[in-house]
């Protein structure tokens, strides 16, 4: 192909009600079944639990409850997709895994200014594929708790 | 062996040598004619001098040379260590080390002008007035026990006396021949004797032939080991204990006598290695006191002090981490003492005391943890210059300070920002330290505390845990989830029986408590402060039997109410991510042996999440009580209770006779009057909530007679002059000892004063003004009680 010049980078997909998001496919470390989980009480709502991933204690968050998306339909099993944060290994709970897809730099499109909240900061932008649209996931943004933490304390 | 592991090896081992430099010099400081320590002091000089030559580090040799130089003249007695000489060779020591830091860093030897230092050691060299009389030359001949460590030492007497004392090898050659014609007398006497050596001489070498022979032992027994790798080490201990706990909850199920057998094994082998590779991590406290003579001196110098300083258990050991980690508070804290603690000599002397400061250094185990004393005997704390200081300082309200008793008063030093220095210091007194100090004890799950008498000296005790890593717990069941209560802060377990359940927790007000052999024991519902049941009141209709884990969290101990106490378990401890740290309740998160994540849980912080550790002060006093013996005899011993409205009232415990419980049925009216009949006589009874009450609710209240339905009444009965009468209070609360010093003057009447008692305010009440405003005088003639003792 003619497009040596032209970046490439590959992302590990998922969706959250039925959104398209992405993490770059070098920061995640597995993509896991759902697993038992261990609530922690007295945690922020982001916070679904923790698990044991082969003898790491691993935090779960609840990616749906982190953009501010609703809740996960009761009987509906979440996946681990387990990323690398600056903190240790994190596990994003998501509805459903999709393909691991390559995109060009030059379909990227940082996102409308009519997004707005704390949602924009996670959001990097989006890639334009054929038929959708992929967010593209900040993962240091989205395991990051202390604002959450305070919108939690603050009553939402 | 590479170029850089002989580099690497050289700066480990100097490293090693320059603390130890550090400690002897200072010990040759109050004891210049050690002989023994000179020895030792030129001979790891020598070391060093002798490998940087060697590796090519030149100027760093240089220096060691003219410290050698120096010390060669104090070895030969030419001149007398005295303070100017010791800081100008700490200050040598002290360029070694920051030239073996940067070849660390960068390979060379860094940019240094040390030129100042080696003139001021090179001009140290001669003598000031005429050189001091040898000590030396009256040193005692050979001893006769020495025979045979001549024929095993790795070097004979006659090569180290060659080397050294400028002995030739026919002078040596000619003594062997004597011996071997059968001269019984050693070779050193034959030397001595032939003049070809001073006996000066010969026991020097004899010394560096014995000391040679023990470091040959002690290098052949110990390895040095990466800290890395035991490290991992650690962890796959860690991740072993786990498995064992797994397999062993799988063996449980079985029937096989073959597994059970391997299993317990299994369990047994892995004990023991935990044991060896958590002993492999522990070292002596010694390790990080061994700087603080210097540390000391240092500072003492530098403020006109003079300090000595005396360590007990020296060898209490400590893991590596936690050493680490208490380093920096320690070094504080004793630079804190020298500073602010001990006082000038002039002033010492003004005060009685000796010129010389006294700064004692303690550490022993004690219930699973390790306890690390700072005692100096300085000024002491002033209680009342720190409320000044806090109440300027807005840190609290002039109210506040007045009820703060002496310990809360200490405590403040701990706050940010807060100095109590009159002026500040290059050492300290800038404010910065003591919360940093506190905090990072804290980290750890340690505790500060302080201990203070006005010019009697200060004592400094923290409290730290022994190992971080592996830590034996208490699993409990709370809505349906295990948690992991670290041992450490569990004092024993309660099981109430459902049957009982409903008379044994009572409530103050609404706040459940359950009486402890006596005492009322504050209890915290997991459930509830984990926000799972929505129903409060679910304990109390909880048909079934209530386990009460005690705990004791910072001095105070209250009882957490889980749904199920299951077993004790070795849990290995693994810290919670960014996401949860700021959840105070739980320190941590372990993996059980089903392989499920439980949570450890952080009683001091659950218990301030409970306001545990805030509300209920008054708990603690048989502690306090214990602690300061010394001061009891200032101490009343008071009966505490509640008056109407909730009020905390006490009376001095002397004036009390008994403690009674009537039921309301045996109350009877005398007039207006409540009475009842107590030990064949008619005691009056006085309602204190209507001796409280105002003026004009009085009369009407003061007519009525008890309500029927009413539980039974709360009587103290009291003699005053002779004559008995019983006062009805709401509710007895506790019998405390207190100095009680802090006073305030009576707001209502019927009250002497208000005092503070186990840090809370409490009314103390005037018993002679109660019987006036009750009127009383018709009462009956005295109870012949003189032999009633309290009791309930």
């Amino acid at each position: 192909m003619a497009q040596t010049s032209l970046q490439t980078s590959q992302f590990c997909t998922f969706y959250l009600d039925k959104l398209l998001f992405g993490v770059e496919l070098k920061g995640v470390q597995e993509v896991i079944r759902s697993l038992d989980m261990t609530k922690v009480p007295l945690a922020p709502p982001v916070v679904s639990g923790l698990i044991n991933l082969r003898g790491q204690i691993v935090t779960a968050v609840d990616l749906r409850r982190r953009l501010e998306l609703a809740p996960r339909p009761p009987g509906m099993l979440a996946m681990n997709v387990v990323v690398r944060s600056d903190d240790g290994a994190v596990s994003l709970l998501v509805d459903e895994i999709g393909d691991v897809v390559e995109v060009e730099e030059d379909s990227f499109e940082l996102p409308p200014e009519t997004l707005r909240g704390s949602v924009r900061t996670m959001i990097r932008g989006v890639h334009k594929l054929n038929d959708r649209l992929m967010h593209v996931l900040d993962i240091e943004k989205a395991c990051q708790m202390t604002d959450a933490v305070e919108t939690a304390t603050t009553g939402r | 062996m590479s170029d850089s592991d002989i580099v690497q090896d050289f700066l480990v081992e100097s490293y090693e040598n320059l603390d130890r430099l550090d400690r002897e010099l200072v010990g040759l400081e109050k004891n210049p004619h050690d002989r023994d320590a000179l020895a030792s002091v030129f001979r790891t000089i020598h070391t060093i001098k002798g490998t940087c030559g060697f590796l090519g580090f030149n100027k760093l040799e240089k220096v060691a040379h003219v410290g050698e130089n120096l010390l060669t003249r104090l070895r030969d007695g030419q001149l007398t260590l005295n303070p100017q000489l010791t800081t100008a060779l700490l200050g040598m020591v002290d360029a070694v080390r920051q030239m073996l830091g940067s070849i660390e860093v960068s390979g060379g030897e860094g940019e240094r002008d040390d030129t100042k230092l080696i003139a001021t050691l090179t001009r140290l060299q001669s003598p000031p007035e005429a050189p001091v009389e040898s000590t030396a030359k009256s040193a005692v001949a050979p001893t006769p026990e020495t025979t045979s460590e001549e024929t095993v030492s790795p070097l004979s007497i006659g090569e180290i006396l060659t080397q050294r004392a400028g002995v030739t090898p026919t002078e040596i050659l000619l003594a062997v021949n004597q011996q071997k014609a059968g001269d019984p007398r050693r070779m050193g006497e034959i030397l001595v004797e032939q003049g070809a050596a001073r006996s000066a001489d010969v026991v020097d070498a004899l010394r560096i032939q014995q000391s040679s022979r023990t470091q040959v032992t002690a290098s052949d027994s110990t390895v040095r080991v990466d800290v890395g790798l035991l490290d991992k080490v650690m962890n796959l201990v860690g991740e072993l204990v786990l498995a064992r706990n797994q397999v062993l909850q799988f063996v449980g199920r079985t029937k096989d006598t073959g597994l059970l057998a391997a299993a317990q094994r299994l369990n047994l082998i892995t004990t023991e290695l935990q044991e060896g590779v958590m002993k492999t991590r522990m070292q002596p406290i010694g390790n990080i006191w061994n700087q603080f003579p210097r540390t000391v001196r240092d500072v003492a110098l530098s403020c006109g002090k003079e300090v000595e300083i005396e360590m007990q258990g020296k060898d209490t050991e400590l893991d590596k981490t936690i050493i680490e980690a208490i380093k920096d508070p320690l070094t504080h804290l004793v630079r804190n003492s020298v500073d602010h603690g001990i006082e000038l000599p002039r002033d010492r002397v003004q005060a009685g005391k000796n010129r010389v400061g006294r700064l004692i250094l303690r550490a022993f185990h004690e219930g699973g943890k390790v306890n690390i004393e700072i005692t100096d005997d300085g000024a002491g704390l002033n209680v009342e210059r720190i409320r000044k200081k806090a109440v300027e300082r807005a840190v609290i309200t002039p109210e506040q300070a007045t009820r703060m008793i002496e310990r809360e008063v200490f405590n403040l030093i701990f706050l940010p920002g807060f100095s109590t220095a009159e002026k500040v210091t290059n050492v300290s007194g800038r404010g910065v330290g003591m919360d940093v100090v506190k905090t990072n004890v804290e980290k750890i799950g340690g505790t500060v505390d302080i201990q203070s008498t006005l010019g009697q000296g200060t004592t400094i005790r923290v409290k730290i845990p022994l190992t971080l890593a592996i830590i034996p717990a208490l699993v409990v069941t709370c809505g349906g989830d295990r948690y992991a209560i670290p041992q450490v802060s569990l004092l024993e377990l309660v099981r109430i029986e459902a049957a009982k359940v409903a008379k044994s927790i009572e409530l103050v007000h609404g706040a459940p408590v359950y009486r402890l052999r006596g005492r009322l024991l504050p209890l915290v519902y997991l459930d509830r402060e984990l926000k799972f049941a929505a129903d409060a009141s679910l304990a109390m209709a909880n048909d079934g039997a209530v386990n009460i884990v005690v705990l004791q969290a910072d001095e105070r101990q209250f009882g957490l109410v889980v749904d199920q106490i299951n077993d004790t378990e070795e849990i290995v401890v693994k810290p919670l991510r960014k996401q949860l740290k700021s959840v105070k309740t739980f320190a941590g998160s372990s993996i059980m042996g089903d392989g499920k994540v439980a949570l450890i849980l952080d009683v001091l912080g659950l218990a301030q999440r409970a306001s545990v550790v805030t509300e209920t002060r008054e708990r603690v006093l048989s502690e306090k009580t214990t602690e300061a013996a010394a001061d009891a005899a200032e101490k009343q011993t008071f009966l505490l209770f509640a008056g109407a409205g909730d009020s905390r009232m006490a009376i001095p415990l002397s004036t009390l006779a008994r403690l009674e419980e009537f039921p309301v049925t045996q109350v009877e009216m005398s007039g207006s009057q409540w009475v009842t009949q107590y030990r064949g006589q008619i005691l009056p009874l006085i309602r204190l909530n209507v001796v409280m009450e105002e003026r004009r609710h009085k009369l009407r209240a003061l007519q009525a007679p008890p309500a029927p339905d009413s539980g039974p009444i709360q009587v103290l009965v009291l003699n005053h002059e002779g004559r008995s009468f019983g006062l009805v209070v709401e509710q007895i609360l506790d019998i405390v000892e207190d100095r009680a010093d802090v006073k305030s003057a009576a707001t209502r009447q019927s009250v002497l004063c208000s005092v503070v008692i186990g840090d809370r305010v409490t009314e103390l009440l005037d018993i002679p003004g109660i019987l006036r405003s009750a009127d009383v005088s018709t009462a009956p003639p005295a109870l012949a009680m003189k032999s009633a003792q309290v009791g309930n």
